[in-house]
């Protein structure tokens, strides 16, 4: 158990920060453009890895936390004219509701039915926000241009954006850091490894389950909220994507699950080797394979992901990588 | 009276596990739990302690009654149990798993103050040197210290023993013999269920055999071991073993 | 009437989808492993069988598909199930989601996704004012077949009861000689050659892409779930069940709602009865 001043504890939220603080200094739009895809994953990541890496529940369909939190948000701005701090708060918090009554239902499951739930909410979602009026339906809603005015016009809205994702991202990462150091981690981990001793133990696991599920909704919501604003529109296409919560998915594993660090690392690793392949004559065609090749060495020969193996070769750095 | 169990039943589809068991355990008892394999026991144990809800009758743990409580609250009320097959946490630490066990037994300690508890247990129980260690990488001794050190770290009234002799050596079985009547002496009282004969004889106040889902016999060792009812419960009717003997069929 | 003619018609796909689905209960029945790239392994069929039947009589092509998706099972089993089978189920899902990617990215980078369609006509079936394609009585009766054949296996042949028993206990298998490893690849590459074979006749009848295995698959698992997992039948019955959803709902309901329909069903009985309708096996 680290204390807050121990280098397992703050150095990936200071990596986080500063992260953000150099490429807002630098001024460069290109920079920013990257950094903020690669930083919206590592919060993504990291607030799956709640989930996923502490509480054990694999979750295939975390995405519609991105999605349901973004329409809402993005639903308060476009109709209901919210600045966009306070419509990324509620589109956090609505996902993080939505979370706490459908873990209701879902988290009474184990195992894989869990994770086939996940599918099945994630598709549910989709669907019915495709036929939901009010939401744009089908083909989703868009952002009158001149909302941007609010902000000081296109150009600082973006840096405003990408300063809020730097925030949320640095957030989730110090929550994740805090949930594994404190006894609700413990519980947690408790959980993972076998959910009728914790029981026993005197955990109670429908509570701690259910906040768990909860907190790693929110961020996505927030997160997807900022997303689209961003993007101008939203669509259920682009809200709930199977695909993109499988990356997820094989960032935190390729990270090393379980880990504060390990979302940060798979996220940029993965996002990193994505870029590179998808510039590349060779592989272009190809990202999909290779990353699907990539995660089955981790599964299959380096299960602790990239902390892990960090972590065998460079003992004397066990401390600061947690 | 510590515990209370009062004509609890309980039924798996057609099988009637426990059939109206009944009995009393005071404070500061070694109540040993004996019977043929089938017995019951375990799912006797699951009734106390709130795995399992019984179709009939009462728990009363330290005159609350707990029937069909979740298995927290018997937990956070001072009802700590071990596994017969045992139940690490196996990626976490040895030190981890105990802390576990202090966060959130009776008292609901602070990460800091149960790791206190945790390594006082842990010195007791002679673990101190693998704190570090991944609970999975014990061996199977170390591992049935490392349950105990888990149930006593949450400071339990009552400790709940699930054949914590089984598969242990003589001289591992004689250590953990002192244990828990260290454990004893300390105030906590124990139910253990038992299979190692010599040993449970020796420790225990009093037992109770469960053949069947029923308890047939309840006594000191002593009056236990020549009651014929459980002989027989054991080792099957005696006349039918001298009629083998003698050439016939049984 | 109308109402009839679109059940019907629903149910003969929905013993497509019975078959489809029955693969990946039958890998997770034996060895508790959700086969990720079962929809990959169906686009495959798919391709196989566009490959096979424009050359080949279909009573040829279909088996062939079949015999394809077996070995492309095995495969997959050596290369990337069989270290992980006795490992958390995360690491076998994630290895055969890997899978997935990997034929997806290949198939992808090499078929590109321009639909394909296959031109078999097998005639038209007409009773009264009931029009029903060849094709899908074919696919139909193809289902209720290979069914039968699957039963057959695994109640009266030597191999099918091995697997079952290794689906019972695959320690205590394993220790009445019966070889673990051989049970599970075999049922593995079974699974995946109904998968292939569903796509196949899926093929048949309605045009397709790389990606077209993965619609199929999030069917097969509310199949599965509504069938109760590791029941073969089940599959099937959860099949006739969605099918016929699929057929009835459009009749008076727009069509875009059918999914959500699905997947409240889905949910609906993973909370409520996880076992499935027919339970577990």
């Amino acid at each position: 158990m680290k204390r807050w001043y121990q280098a397992g504890f703050w150095l990936p939220v200071a990596i986080m920060l500063a992260w953000g603080a150099a490429v807002w200094a630098g001024g460069e739009d290109a920079a920013r453009e990257k950094a903020f895809t690669l930083i919206m994953f590592v919060g993504l990541a990291s607030s799956l890895n709640i989930l996923l890496g502490y509480t054990g529940y694999v979750s295939f369909g975390h995405i519609v936390f991105f999605g349901l939190g973004g329409y809402m948000g993005f639903y308060l701005m476009a109709v209901c004219a919210w600045s966009l701090p306070l419509a990324a708060l509620a589109g956090g918090v609505v996902s993080a509701l939505i979370a706490g009554l459908l873990g209701l239902a879902v988290l009474r499951l184990r195992g894989a039915y869990f994770a086939l739930a996940t599918i099945g909410v994630n598709e549910a979602a989709r669907s019915f926000v495709s036929n939901f009026e009010p939401f744009g339906g089908s083909t989703g809603m868009s952002l009158n241009f001149s909302v941007y005015q609010q902000y000081g016009g296109a150009g600082k809205a973006l840096w405003l954006t990408f300063a809020l994702m730097v925030a949320v991202t640095a957030s989730a990462v110090l929550v994740s850091a805090m949930i594994k150091n404190s006894r609700f981690g413990l519980g947690l981990l408790a959980i993972r490894e076998d959910e009728d001793a914790a029981m026993v133990m005197g955990v109670r696991t429908p509570r701690a389950k259910t906040i768990a599920y909860m907190a790693s909704a929110f961020f996505p919501g927030v997160i997807g909220t900022l997303y689209f604003f961003k993007n101008g529109n939203v669509e259920p296409g682009d809200a709930f994507q199977l695909h993109m919560s499988i990356e997820l998915l094989v960032m935190v594993m390729l990270g090393g699950q379980g880990t504060v660090l390990g979302p940060l690392l798979g996220a940029v690793t993965y996002q990193g080797m994505r870029g590179y392949m998808l510039t590349s004559p060779l592989f272009k065609d190809l990202h999909l394979a290779v990353a699907g090749a990539v995660l089955l060495l981790i599964v299959l020969f380096v299960p602790a992901g990239l902390v892990g193996w960090l972590r065998g070769y460079f003992p004397k750095l066990r401390r600061a990588l947690e | 009276m510590m515990l209370e169990v009062k004509a609890v039943g309980k039924r798996f589809g057609g099988l009637q596990a426990l059939k109206g068991v009944t009995f009393m355990l005071a404070e500061g008892e070694i109540l040993g739990l004996i019977g043929p394999n089938g017995a019951g026991k375990t799912t006797l144990f699951n009734t106390i302690n709130g795995v399992f809800r019984p179709d009939t009758g009462r728990i009363i743990f330290r005159g609350e009654d707990l029937t069909g409580q979740p298995p927290w609250e018997a937990a956070k009320r001072g009802m700590a149990r071990t596994y017969q097959v045992v139940r690490p946490l196996n990626e976490l630490s040895v030190l981890e798993n105990v802390i576990a066990g202090a966060c959130f037994g009776r008292h609901a300690l602070s990460v800091r103050k149960a790791a206190v508890v945790a390594a006082e247990v842990l010195e007791m129980l002679g673990l101190s040197k693998q704190t570090c260690q991944p609970a999975g990488s014990l061996n199977v001794a170390e591992k049935k210290r490392l349950e105990l050190a888990r149930g006593l770290a949450a400071r339990p009234y009552l400790l709940l023993l699930d054949e914590v002799l089984a598969g242990l050596n003589p001289s591992e079985i004689s250590g953990m013999v002192d244990i828990i009547l260290k454990i004893r002496d300390s105030g906590i009282t124990i139910l253990m269920i038992e299979h190692v004969m010599q040993a449970v004889m020796k420790v225990s106040d009093r037992l109770i055999v469960l053949d069947d889902g029923e308890l047939i016999a309840e006594g000191r060792p002593s009056e236990i071991t020549n009651n014929p009812v459980v002989v027989r419960a054991y080792l099957g009717d005696p006349r039918d073993a001298e009629r083998l003997m003698a050439g016939g069929r049984a | 009437m109308r109402i009839l003619i679109s059940l019907l018609d629903g149910l003969l796909i929905g013993f497509v989808y019975g078959l489809s689905a029955m693969g990946l209960s039958l890998i997770w029945g034996v060895m508790k492993v959700i086969n990720l790239s079962h929809g990959a392994v169906m686009a495959l069929g798919m391709f196989f069988s566009y490959a096979a039947i424009s050359r080949f009589h279909p009573g040829l092509a279909l088996p062939a598909v079949a015999v394809f998706g077996m070995l492309l099972g095995l495969l997959i089993y050596g290369v990337a199930v069989h270290r992980v089978i006795s490992a958390p189920h995360l690491s076998s899902l994630l290895a055969t989601f890997a899978v997935n990617m990997i034929i997806i990215g290949v198939g992808t980078a090499v078929f590109s996704t321009s639909p394909r369609n296959i031109d078999y006509s097998a005639g038209t079936m007409v009773l009264g004012d009931i029009r029903l394609p060849g094709t899908r009585l074919l696919a139909a009766g193809a289902s209720i077949l290979v069914t039968a054949v699957l039963y057959y296996f695994l109640y009266r042949t030597r191999s099918g009861k091995a697997i079952r028993a290794v689906a019972n206990n695959r320690m205590a298998a394993g220790l009445m000689g019966i070889s673990p490893t051989r049970s599970l690849a075999l049922s593995f590459s079974i699974g995946t050659g109904l998968a292939a074979l569903a796509g196949g006749l899926v093929a048949t009848m309605f045009p397709f892409t790389i990606l077209s295995g993965s619609t199929y698959e999030v069917k097969s698992f509310v199949i599965c779930v509504l069938g109760g997992l590791g029941n073969p039948l089940g599959a099937l019955l959860g099949g006739l069940i969605l099918g016929g959803i699929e057929g009835v709902v459009p009749t008076f309901m727009p069509v875009s709602w059918v999914p959500v329909l699905e997947f409240g069903l889905f949910i609906l009985v993973l909370v409520l009865r996880p076992g499935g309708l027919l339970g577990e096996k």
